[in-house]
């Protein structure tokens, strides 16, 4: 138990406990994270963390930029200005403003521009509705961000300041987005450990580091930057002889990033005391498990209370949380699942004409491992319909007959948790 | 030496004709604006280098140039997706010698105020390495009165400190000459022909420079590359101005507009002429004040010109110059009187 | 393609890491402009309209840099005493 012998740099008692949603936890960590530009429009249930931030900024308390755009497309849009200057930037969104963005966030991607977006995921029109699923989020899964999904509120408030940290390592340098549920963590109360603000600065290393590159026409390494001292163009036309040969570093950033959010997770570990799996997965009692059930966000935290209950019964069953969608742990899920028998997938988000889209990359993932236990995707959740232990129950329940029977026909395989039938 | 690359071309006098604009941190100077075209020759050069891509004859390069000799230190350019932004940069090359973003076709106000935002967050906390940093944006009239309205108008409301300058050639040129909101009556584009039934565009063009005064932002101007030392001054003082300005430069296409390539800057003289595309600025202060041209005009009113002048070197209008289209021709004409009249108006500069 | 340089080779998103004053646009023209400098008076007006930055102005003489002159001709239009007329290209 290394774990319990490791003395953290700021111990729970150096550090101090708020009582917040995960809208305002959000809004507290980009105010320790020393941000320049904050541009963002509101959306329930974002708006909470535009609100709050706005207060942080009519009081004087950062020198944060706070631009009240008129959509979120320009939101995402003076974002890319603001990191293109070298400034640390920051935006939240839900839903509908995340469709709106869509377009600036491959911009924003491709030109390798670090910063950070809260999404509050909600599900997308239509029926128009305001709560949670996780439809905006699969929206934004080929953009080119870093995608990490909080549990709670506290993880909320974690991963933010880390999503900068993460963002702007020189290996990386692609926006990262931190993703909480809708209502369910936005609008919900905890005590929360947050750090001084001077560790905070300390972690990020201060303010936004600009990245290096080699132009032809200069004679050193230049900012990557609109710096008037060493001009550079940015965001050009690149056609079929260059566009691809651009876009490949790119995906090759997004696997070292997989690296750096481990490296991180285990650093902010060290200063805190908290950290989530290996940053990428956050496995409970995976490793002997028959069944284990793959989940992102809030809803994990239902599911490894039912879990624990059915081990209580000796059942052997298990929760794997994916805290980083992007980039997808293919490696962990491999290994992790090696020895399980069946694993449900439970995707909070739709993808007409397909499996949900957390299953396609678990299923990915399955294809190359030996054991290839049964997979069989749920899809629950839609529009914030409500999961109860209960229901989680019903679905290991079923599990277990699926199980018995060891096979999953190819027309059972998507099936929906707690709708009406 | 730190840049490479650039051709060596000695001159007897000033500097080589091609520089990249460097300021070294904490350099402190503003450029003076220079009206003796050989001391701007020997002393200033254009933030665009030679070797792009737009068409020969085009109109956009020459109003970034002479607008490049309006800047007074520190730049930074934004371009909406457009003409001039796939010409000048088309990777591995670009033409732009100070800093330059392209984000997308509607939101380079957007991007602007992110950039300017930037910078006085920088500034506060000590981390800007010069006094000041000016943020420029050209975009076409898609991207301007279409597109990107939108974003300008917030940009405009919010009051960022960026001059935002529309180079407009009156329609999509960039993929081949659709009609945008800037695209005059009766004007051919491919997507409003002129057919047997209909004579062109339906519509008029939107006024957007007065929608941006109608914004009371700290200063508004309609300018011509042809009317240069005009130009160079409106763009000089929206640059100076605390806050957003709107420079609407009309910017002949000779591809789009079906004229010869040789009379792109005649062009815009004629639409000046004619009081098609009058010259003029506004500031909260002064209202509006006919400048160059448009002011000798109206104080002599015998110098306007019909509106065939402009018309008629163009092919986009030659519709309009057979027997039957008279009747089309004439409403043109009053519809440039009655908007004329109306800025005379307005303008108190204008003999009453 | 093999003379494009490699993913490896390139600075990061996609920033332009070449001058445009690489690539010779002259090749376009098809009408060359010729100065008569018994003419020219020196205005330096086709040296401010020229969108191809292709007229030069070395203290003494005004003179077309053919590397990028695309032949539009609103130089020639534009001179105030005609000293420059536009010549075909003959091609060599």
């Amino acid at each position: 138990m290394s774990e319990l012998e490791l003395v953290p740099k700021y111990p729970r008692e150096k550090q101090t406990m708020i009582n917040v949603n995960g809208d305002e936890a959000i809004a507290y960590a980009v105010k320790q994270s020393y941000v320049d530009v904050v541009a963002a429009y509101p959306i329930t249930p974002q708006t909470i963390i535009v609100e709050k931030f706005s207060e942080f900024v009519a009081n004087g308390e950062t020198h944060t930029e706070f631009v009240a755009v008129e959509s979120e497309h320009s939101a995402m849009s003076a974002c890319v200005g603001a990191a293109a200057s070298g400034a640390r930037a920051f935006t939240a969104t839900s839903s509908q403003g995340l469709a709106l963005m869509v377009e600036v966030l491959y911009i924003a991607s491709g030109l390798r521009l670090p910063m950070v977006l809260a999404v509050v995921n909600r599900a997308l029109s239509a029926p128009i509705n305001i709560h949670n699923d996780h439809s905006d989020a699969y929206l934004m899964r080929d953009a080119g961000w870093i995608m990490l999904f909080a549990e709670n509120v506290q993880e909320a408030y974690d991963t933010t300041i880390q999503a900068f940290k993460i963002s702007e390592h020189p290996d990386v340098q692609l926006p990262a987005s931190v993703h909480i549920d809708g209502f369910f963590l936005s609008h919900t109360l905890e005590n929360i450990y947050t750090l001084p603000d001077e560790a905070v600065y300390d972690f990020l290393g201060g303010p936004r580091k600009i990245a290096k590159v080699r132009v032809d026409y200069f004679d050193e390494e230049v900012n990557y930057a609109l710096d008037p001292a060493r001009p550079l163009s940015i965001g050009n036309l690149a056609l079929y002889d260059y566009y691809f040969e651009i876009k490949v570093p790119q995906v090759l950033s997004m696997r070292k990033a997989e690296e750096v959010i481990k490296e991180v997770n285990e650093e902010w570990y060290k200063l805190t005391g908290r950290k989530y799996g290996n940053g990428l997965v956050d496995p409970f009692m995976v490793e002997d498990a028959d069944i284990v059930i793959i989940a992102m966000g809030s809803s994990a935290g239902t599911v490894r209370s039912v879990v624990k209950k059915y081990r209580e019964k000796g059942v052997k069953v298990g929760l794997l949380r994916i805290r980083s969608f992007r980039p997808f742990p293919h490696k962990d899920i491999v290994e992790l699942l090696s020895g399980s028998k069946l694993v449900a997938v439970m995707d909070k988000g739709i993808g007409p004409g397909q499996y949900g889209a957390l299953y396609l990359d678990v299923a990915a993932s399955l294809y190359h491992s030996k054991s290839k236990p049964i997979l069989v995707d749920y899809v629950y959740g839609l529009g914030g319909r409500d999961l109860s232990p209960e229901m989680v129950e019903q679905m290991i329940n079923n599990l277990l007959k699926d199980l018995e029977k060891g096979y999953i026909l190819e027309e059972e395989r998507l099936r929906f948790l707690g709708v009406r039938g | 030496m730190v840049v490479k690359t650039l051709p060596e071309i000695q001159v007897k006098k000033g500097e080589p004709p091609y520089k990249i604009w460097i300021f070294e941190p904490g350099e402190k100077k503003e450029l003076p604006l220079i009206f003796n075209l050989r001391q701007l020759a020997e002393q200033r050069r254009p933030a665009l280098l030679p070797g792009h891509r737009m068409c020969a004859g085009c109109a956009a390069p020459i109003v970034v140039k002479l607008a490049s000799f309006a800047f007074r230190g520190p730049t930074i350019v934004v371009t909406a997706t457009g003409c001039l932004e796939v010409s000048t940069t088309i990777y591995p090359y670009t033409s732009w010698a100070l800093p330059w973003i392209h984000n997308a076709f509607e939101n380079a106000a957007a991007t602007a105020s992110g950039i300017e935002a930037a910078i006085k967050a920088m500034k506060k906390t000590g981390r800007l390495k010069y006094e000041n940093v000016d943020v420029v944006v050209f975009a076409g009239d898609g991207g301007t009165y279409d597109i990107g309205f939108q974003a300008l108008s917030g940009m405009a409301e919010r009051g960022h400190d960026v001059l935002y300058i529309l180079y407009d050639n009156e329609a999509y040129m960039n993929t081949g000459i659709q009609r945008s909101g800037g695209t005059p009556k009766y004007a051919w584009t491919t997507t409003s022909p002129v057919g047997r039934v209909i004579p062109g565009k339906s519509e008029n063009k939107k006024p957007i420079a007065d929608i941006m005064v109608a914004h009371r932002i700290p200063y508004v101007a309609t300018a011509t590359p042809a009317h240069w030392m005009d130009l160079v001054k409106k763009v000089r003082k929206g640059i100076e101005v605390n806050g957003p300005a709107f420079i609407h430069a009309l910017s002949s296409c000779d591809r789009g507009w079906r004229h010869e390539e040789s009379i792109s800057v005649e062009v815009l003289r004629r639409a000046v002429d004619t009081c098609y595309f009058p010259l003029w600025e506004w500031s909260p202060e002064t209202g509006y004040l006919l400048t160059d041209r448009s002011l000798v005009i109206a104080r002599n009113p015998s110098l306007k010109q019909p509106i065939e002048k402009f018309l008629e070197v163009q092919g986009r209008f030659r519709h309009l110059l057979r027997p039957e289209n008279k009747e089309l021709v004439k409403q043109l004409q009053e519809y440039v009187d009655a908007t004329w009249n109306d800025l005379l108006k307005r303008a108190s500069n204008a003999p009453r | 393609m093999s003379s494009l340089k490699s993913w490896k080779e390139i600075p990061m998103g996609g920033v332009a890491y070449r001058l445009s004053t690489d690539v010779k646009t002259g090749d376009w023209r098809a009408l060359k402009p010729v100065i008569d400098q018994n003419k020219c008076t020196k205005c330096m007006i086709c040296w401010l309209f020229c969108p191809d930055m292709s007229i030069i102005w070395d203290g003494e003489k005004v003179y077309v840099n053919y590397d990028y002159c695309k032949g539009c001709g609103i130089c020639a239009n534009e001179c105030p005493v005609k000293a420059i007329s536009m010549v075909p290209e003959l091609g060599e």
